[in-house]
């Protein structure tokens, strides 16, 4: 597109343009939700009905598949401990992540490069194949079967996406900003408080619910680290793939909801900071 | 104050590092051993000739190299076209993000479980064709003779569950350009596709990068979509590496394999890094 | 702090210290046998409520149960208790971690069982704890495509194909179903009834003229087979929704089918060719690590596990037949009377040529799985020639015989040391 034709856009373009905007909004709205909804029908159906074919495309909401769930032994406990786990995950990776993701954005230091590849591997190597020596050593310091101990794995898992995208959104906010505030009287951390945090709340925010989710939807560590205190995926998941269809499927919709509430519940620290980003 | 700019960084750093150094790099250490050891004792590169000359290596590598090279780029449009879209929006805005951000929530898992009741035989998609008439009776998608079609639905499972986690990152990003650059640029009649190029994609590089990176690197990894969705029919690097860990009770040529994949992460990490340069102090 | 909530606060620490109290005192079952969540909600409140001291019974995937099994080794203490899996798990371990269980005082009725449960010692390695089988089992309205002078408690391996392929032109569609997904057990179709049907051995035959002849029939059942079934695991599955009419699994993955729609359903048992009807048996057992927390508690736990009520209950649990001689009630579910039957018809067949379980293989038992599970993707899906694929495969069999020195077992004719590949 020229300019000319962008100035010179008739109000007929701009309206069929708004259009197909909305439509497109949509339509990935209508991409993320329908397969969640599929989830819901499968929850809210009869065993029968899970298996019949052509499916029905409305659920008949019969409740025996949550029920089920309802009567198991512990699941309260399990979601206690899922909770109390992520929590600790959260702000162990956003507390020990952060400095290293302003770190990284401000200062030129030796030894800059070996320490991003270090975050990065972290990512890059699966964790059930460190479990074994992890749990070694967990059961020989007694952290073994703690929410602390699992929050501990579940954090080393969080804290690439806690430093690199503090890094990146740092990395967005202009040295120029804080060294006005520096001029103005301000120390080093004064700034950083009264100026820079402020506009990386939402960077936060991102990193807190990545954090949150990891450690919600981890299995394999919970699996082998808690025994007493499992958490809910543990307690669920990992026997779910060879559950019957209409378990799975409930016991699948039961481990999304809580999330969800979650991220419905910070939605607000991630998305609402525009206005002050906006400055 | 600028005193302390020298050692400052590396205090910094340091709680990342000594966890790291912890919880990370010592059983990485241990597992490493393990892939560098023989029977014999001693060092050796056995476990990888091993894992390397079994006949579903190639494919397996071939597979997931695939998978990322076709998802990734479709999720970075997406996520690129999603957050600009949301940038722009006056109403609804907390609403139709809260919407686009539900598939962080899901864990692979149930995301597998939940792409295998659209595409199975007698599932949600084949209902749909049949509902409109289109099929008389359901059609089999997911088998050895539609290898095609069995990529397809797990780049679409795929793109549904993790196009949240760049989408969460650039929107963060664009938050932070400043609307004045976008104000200059209204007085000065450029278009919005010019004030993309311009204006968000530069300023957005940082926050592209991690995106990208931290995506491929999870695209490596990818495993329970992949079983749910593609069965025995669709061997992935990960998927193996399980199977020597789990199956085969084989620790030296699992971790063989993780350190292949850790190899293969590094290699496109660092081209990405290098594309996306980021001017200032970012590069590795 | 008010008053009232300071005191709601020192109950519920109160109450929380005794909850700690109590889960201690629970000896815990770390298992791999009846995963599912509703077979182990049954373990729970129907097989192990009735263990005076209490039990945590804790299924888990093949992963992360060893993992934790093995860290608790090497730590060299521990909280589990109890071990409960298969036959094949067991043999992967080093015998020193496992105790010695031979003056338990409670063992199996089979003499066979037993001896498979010295793991090649002279200990009791586990206790055989509970048994089962793979057999077939059918769609009603598939009976009506039955070949004709078919006898269903009979079948051949032709006739078998040959009713699949009625199915198919009367349906349309390829309808019987074969456990070839990831977590399916396909390898044991192929070790104990394939295998022994065709070539009346495993390892020594395992590339022979006849073994030829069973990939090609197979091959021919295949193209009757629900091409899909690469992404099926529990056949029950695909009885339910109607995937596949004719299916073959272990007893306790088509459970579901029977339980569920009790009418629609019959099992009967698998073919038979030239040489006889194999089959293979299934064997669960418990344990005691060697770092269980109490001892007595775990063993009290073993013995009770092999009671004739507790195993009974199990039955009615997880679909897993007693391994001690007892009473079958006549009230059990839809499932187990149907299995039971059919496995009943199998063992007793004038042409039965039962199999024992890969013996003597160690942790080496998932590379013997493999060379049957590679040599069924290249011949079947990939479209390699058999003899080929036989020949190619035929020296990692032989590698690993060597490797682990294992002898021959049944129907494979005995043999002096490691058993040969011919």
């Amino acid at each position: 597109m020229t300019d000319a034709t962008a100035v010179g856009m008739s109000a007929d373009t701009r309206k069929s343009g708004r259009y197909l905007y909305i439509a497109s909004v949509a339509f990935l709205c209508a991409w993320v939700i329908v397969p969640i909804y599929f989830l819901l029908i499968n929850t809210l159906s009869s065993p029968e009905a899970v298996n019949s074919f052509p499916k029905s495309f409305v659920p008949e909401f019969d409740f025996s598949s949550l029920q089920f769930f309802a009567g198991f032994e512990g699941m309260l406990t399990a979601l206690k401990n899922s909770v109390i786990v992520a929590l600790m995950t959260m702000v162990m990776s956003i507390i020990i992540g952060a400095p290293a993701g302003y770190a990284l954005s401000r200062f030129e230091f030796p030894g800059k490069g070996l320490f991003r590849l270090l975050i990065l591997l972290t990512r890059a190597f699966p964790l059930p194949l460190l479990a074994l020596p992890l749990a070694v050593m967990f059961i020989q310091t007694g952290l073994d079967d703690t929410a602390f101990g699992l929050a501990l794995v579940h954090t080393t898992l969080a804290i690439p996406f806690a430093v690199l995208i503090t890094f990146s959104l740092f990395s967005g906010i202009p040295i120029e900003l804080e060294e006005a505030a520096w001029t103005l009287g301000c120390t080093r951390l004064t700034a950083f408080t009264k100026v820079v945090l402020p506009l990386i709340l939402p960077g936060i925010t991102a990193s807190a619910i990545f954090a949150f989710v990891i450690s919600w939807n981890e299995v394999f560590a919970a699996a082998v680290l808690t025994i007493e205190n499992r958490t809910l995926t543990a307690f669920l998941l990992q026997n779910l793939d060879t559950s019957p269809l209409h378990l799975k499927f409930a016991g699948g919709f039961i481990l999304v909801v809580p999330a969800l509430i979650f991220i419905f519940a910070v939605r607000k620290y991630l998305f609402a900071m525009w206005g002050i980003a906006n400055r | 104050m600028l005193l302390n700019a020298r050692i400052l960084p590396y205090v910094l750093i340091l709680p990342v590092t000594l966890f790291l150094c912890l919880f990370f790099i010592y059983p990485f250490v241990l597992v490493s051993q393990q892939a560098f050891g023989s029977s014999e004792g001693g060092w050796s590169l056995d476990n990888f000739r091993e894992v390397v000359d079994y006949w579903k290596f190639p494919i397996s590598l071939k597979n997931t190299l695939l998978l990322a090279a076709a998802v990734v780029p479709i999720q970075l449009a997406l996520a690129l076209l999603m957050a600009t879209m949301v940038s722009k929006m006056e109403k609804g805005r907390d609403m139709v993000l809260y919407i686009w951000t539900i598939p962080l929530g899901i864990s692979d898992l149930a995301a597998g479980i939940i792409w295998l009741a659209i595409f199975e035989q007698s599932g949600f998609l084949n209902s749909m064709l049949n509902g409109m008439g289109v099929i008389d009776k359901p059609v089999n998608f997911l088998t050895y003779q539609n290898p095609w079609i069995v990529f397809v639905a797990i780049a679409l499972a795929e793109i549904w569950r993790a196009t949240a986690i760049m989408l969460v990152i650039l929107v963060a990003g664009i938050g932070l350009i400043p609307k004045e650059y976008y104000e200059a640029a209204d007085v000065f009649g450029a278009s919005k596709w010019k004030q993309f190029t311009r204006i968000t994609f530069p300023m957005l590089r940082p926050s592209l990068q991690t995106a990208l990176v931290l995506r491929v690197i999870l695209a490596f990894e990818i495993f329970a979509v992949v079983a749910a969705l593609g069965g025995t029919l669709f061997p992935v690097l990960m998927g193996e590496t399980y199977a020597y860990q789990f199956d085969l009770l084989n620790s030296g040529a699992a971790a063989a394999m993780a350190l292949i994949i850790l190899a293969i992460s590094i290699g496109f990490t660092l081209i990405i890094l290098r594309i996306l340069r980021v001017p200032k102090g970012a590069s590795i | 702090m008010t008053l009232r909530s300071k005191f709601t606060g020192a109950v519920s620490g109160i109450a929380l210290s005794c909850v700690a109290v109590a889960a201690q005192a629970e000896t815990l079952f770390w298992s791999t046998q009846a995963k599912p969540v509703e077979e182990a909600q049954a373990m729970r409140e129907q097989v192990l409520s009735g263990f005076a001291d209490g039990v945590d019974y804790q299924p888990n995937d093949g992963g992360p149960w060893i993992t934790r099994l093995n860290a608790e080794l090497q730590a060299g203490s521990g909280s589990i208790g109890v071990l409960g899996a298969l036959h094949g798990d067991y043999s992967a371990m080093d015998p020193a971690t496992l105790v010695d269980l031979s003056d338990l005082g409670a063992m199996s009725s089979s003499d066979t069982f037993n001896n498979l449960a010295k793991l090649g010692t002279d200990q009791m390695q586990y206790i055989p704890w509970m048994q089962a089988s793979y057999i077939m089992a059918a769609n009603k309205e598939a009976l009506q495509y039955l070949p004709e002078g078919a006898d269903i408690d009979a079948l051949s391996y032709d006739q078998l194909i040959a009713w699949a392929a009625n199915v198919q032109e009367a349906t349309g569609e390829a309808k019987f179903g074969f456990p070839a997904g990831p977590d399916g057990l396909k390898h044991r179709f192929f070790q104990g009834y394939l295998y022994p049907s065709y070539t009346n051995g495993v390892v020594r035959t395992f590339a022979s003229d006849e073994a030829v002849v069973a990939w090609e029939k197979f091959a021919e059942l295949w193209s009757h087979t629900n091409p899909a079934s690469t992404n099926f695991s529990f056949m029950q599955e695909q009885l339910l929704s109607g995937d596949a009419w004719i299916v073959f699994d272990h007893t306790s993955r088509l459970a579901g089918a029977f339980n569920e729609r009790p009418d629609d359903f019959v099992a009967f048992p698998a073919p038979a060719g030239p040489s006889g009807r194999g089959f293979m048996p299934v064997l669960a057992g418990v344990a005691i690590p060697s770092t269980a927390p109490d001892m007595d508690a775990a063993k009290a736990l073993v013995s009770y596990m092999l009671k004739p009520e507790t195993q009974i209950a199990t039955l009615r649990a997880t679909s897993f037949f007693p391994v001690v001689d007892v009473e079958l009630p006549d009230d059990l579910p839809p499932s187990v009377q149907a299995a039971g039957a059919a496995v009943a018809k199998m063992s007793g067949a004038a042409d039965a040529n039962p199999g024992l379980l890969p013996a003597g293989l160690g942790d080496k038992g998932g590379d013997f799985n493999r060379v049957f599970v590679d040599t069924f993707e290249r011949i079947i899906l990939g479209g390699q020639d058999i003899r080929m694929v036989l020949d190619d495969q035929k020296g990692t069999l032989a590698g690993i015989m060597e490797e682990t020195g294992a002898p021959c077992w049944a129907p494979d004719a005995p043999s002096d040391g490691a058993c040969p590949v011919e």
